[in-house]
């Protein structure tokens, strides 16, 4: 792969009990994942505040992976339901922004799928890279312009 | 003693501000004696000259409304921030951008595709689109640049207070005025509004179930909305919980549901976010067919969530498309 092929960064956000776990089953078991997923720790999906995903868009990441424990399994009973409610509703609010329903992916993977982390980072990253880096636009603050003449 | 001077400026706005100014009625006399207005395009003749004439930070405040679309606001801006001690965002569009920032949904081009040669109401024989610079018989004619986005103010020149709402209820202007005139000011970056959740001064509070659960949504002219019931207990996407306190729950008192005109409370980035979470965690629904019902229900859900936030958000404008993987891309 040539070196200037488009290199898709994801944030990951893992449960502790479930998908953080399962994402140490994948290293102990020596399957490889794609490089491009930088996993951040929660306690629960539930912890998931809307506000961090946006702040990933912002600050450059092209998806946003979230990893729960299956619906039923929660350590904390309701916590993944939750995150279920919001990332739809989240996710209605980004496709009319224009962020594709890709870049936002929702899985429940147990403390017992290693092989389900290497597939899913694996298949985002693969999916990502089709689908090209997310083009956001921020304001940058001019300098004061000195007020110029009247037009 | 020379009276502190103060200018009232307007940019992308619908004129509401202006009113709330006009509405503060005999409070507005009391601060009139107070100080001497230096610019109020709306109200008086002075003009820009008038500004450029004056000292740098001659203005003891300018209290500017309305969102930065076009190079003239964002001048105008520039020149009010050299000439004024303080400057206070006024209103909601200030503030966050406001529904002109809605338009951050499209780009500058389409809209002005839409305005001019797509209305439907439209007679525009000759196809004219404004353009910054045209020739006439009588000379060159030019207007101001229109941007690729909306921006709040805070995005254009540095702010020094924030006073937000829909207008701006009439308490918090008289009470920041009267900070001003008297030199009692908040440290710089103040919202000049009290830092709780709407919730927390409804009527509507003592109604609001221990624990809430929509099982649908419903917009206000789809129900018959019970006067004293919390309006979320009635399936009404009210932005109550996320939405900062100040303006005595104005819309609540008039059986409608909050639409977040205040903007979000310190401790929160972006608005939308936040509403967007506080309604999810209500909706009764576990599986996902149940929760895409009631995804479905909200018409509109940045128009509902970032109604008047969306420049201030974390996005501030709809994403460009992709580019293709056969375009270059820089590393």
């Amino acid at each position: 792969m040539p070196d200037n092929h488009f290199q898709p960064k994801i944030v990951a956000f893992f449960c502790t009990w479930c998908t953080y776990t399962a994402a140490d089953l994948t290293g102990i078991s020596r399957l490889a994942y794609a490089p491009n997923v930088r996993v951040i720790r929660l306690m629960c999906s539930g912890r998931l505040d809307p506000q961090f995903v946006l702040a990933a868009f912002r600050h450059g990441a092209d998806g946003v992976l979230i990893g729960g424990c299956h619906p039923g399994d929660c350590h904390y009973q309701q916590g993944n339901y939750k995150t279920r409610r919001r990332i739809e509703l989240l996710r209605a609010v980004l496709r009319d922004l224009g962020v594709e329903d890709q870049r936002l992916r929702l899985e429940w993977i147990s403390a017992s799928e290693g092989e389900k982390v290497q597939r899913v980072c694996n298949q985002m990253t693969e999916e990502l890279r089709r689908l090209g880096p997310l083009r956001l636009e921020h304001p940058q603050r001019q300098p004061a312009e000195p007020a110029g003449k009247t037009r | 003693m020379m009276k502190p001077k103060i200018a009232f400026y307007w940019c992308a706005s619908c004129g509401g501000c202006e009113e709330a100014v006009v509405d503060l009625g005999e409070v507005l006399l009391a601060v009139a004696d107070l100080v001497e207005i230096a610019f109020w395009p709306v109200a008086l003749d002075f003009k820009r000259a008038d500004v450029e004439a004056l000292d740098d930070g001659e203005l003891a405040a300018a209290f500017i409304n309305g969102a930065v679309r076009t190079s003239e606001q964002e001048q105008m801006a520039g020149l009010l921030r050299r000439k004024s001690a303080a400057v206070v965002a006024f209103g909601a569009c200030a503030t966050h951008g406001g529904i002109p920032g809605l338009a951050n949904l499209y780009d500058s081009a389409d809209i002005l595709d839409t305005v001019y040669h797509q209305a439907p109401s439209l007679a525009n024989p000759d196809a004219a689109t404004p353009s910054e610079n045209s020739r006439v018989a009588e000379g060159e004619l030019t207007l101001p640049a229109f941007s690729a986005t909306v921006r709040t103010l805070g995005q254009v020149i540095d702010v020094d207070y924030y006073l937000p709402g829909c207008p701006p209820p009439p308490a918090l202007i008289g009470s920041a005025v009267t900070a001003l005139v008297n030199g009692k000011l908040p440290p710089k970056g103040a919202v000049l509004a009290p830092d709780m959740a709407l919730c927390s001064e409804c009527p509507r509070a003592a109604t609001k179930p221990g624990k809430l659960l929509v099982t649908q949504f419903r917009r206000p002219h789809q129900t018959l909305i019970d006067p004293e019931l919390c309006l979320l207990a009635q399936g009404l996407a009210c932005l109550g919980p996320a939405t900062r306190a100040g303006c005595a729950a104005a819309c609540v008192g008039a059986n409608m549901p909050c639409t977040g005109c205040m903007g979000p409370t310190s401790n929160v980035i972006d608005h939308g976010a936040k509403a967007l979470s506080a309604i999810a965690s209500l909706l009764d629904a576990d599986s996902e067919e149940q929760i895409t019902a009631r995804v479905a229900e909200i018409a509109d859900p940045v128009g509902t969530f970032y109604r008047y936030s969306l420049p201030a958000s974390l996005l501030h404008r709809r994403a460009r498309p992709a580019a293709r993987e056969d375009e270059e891309v820089a590393p």
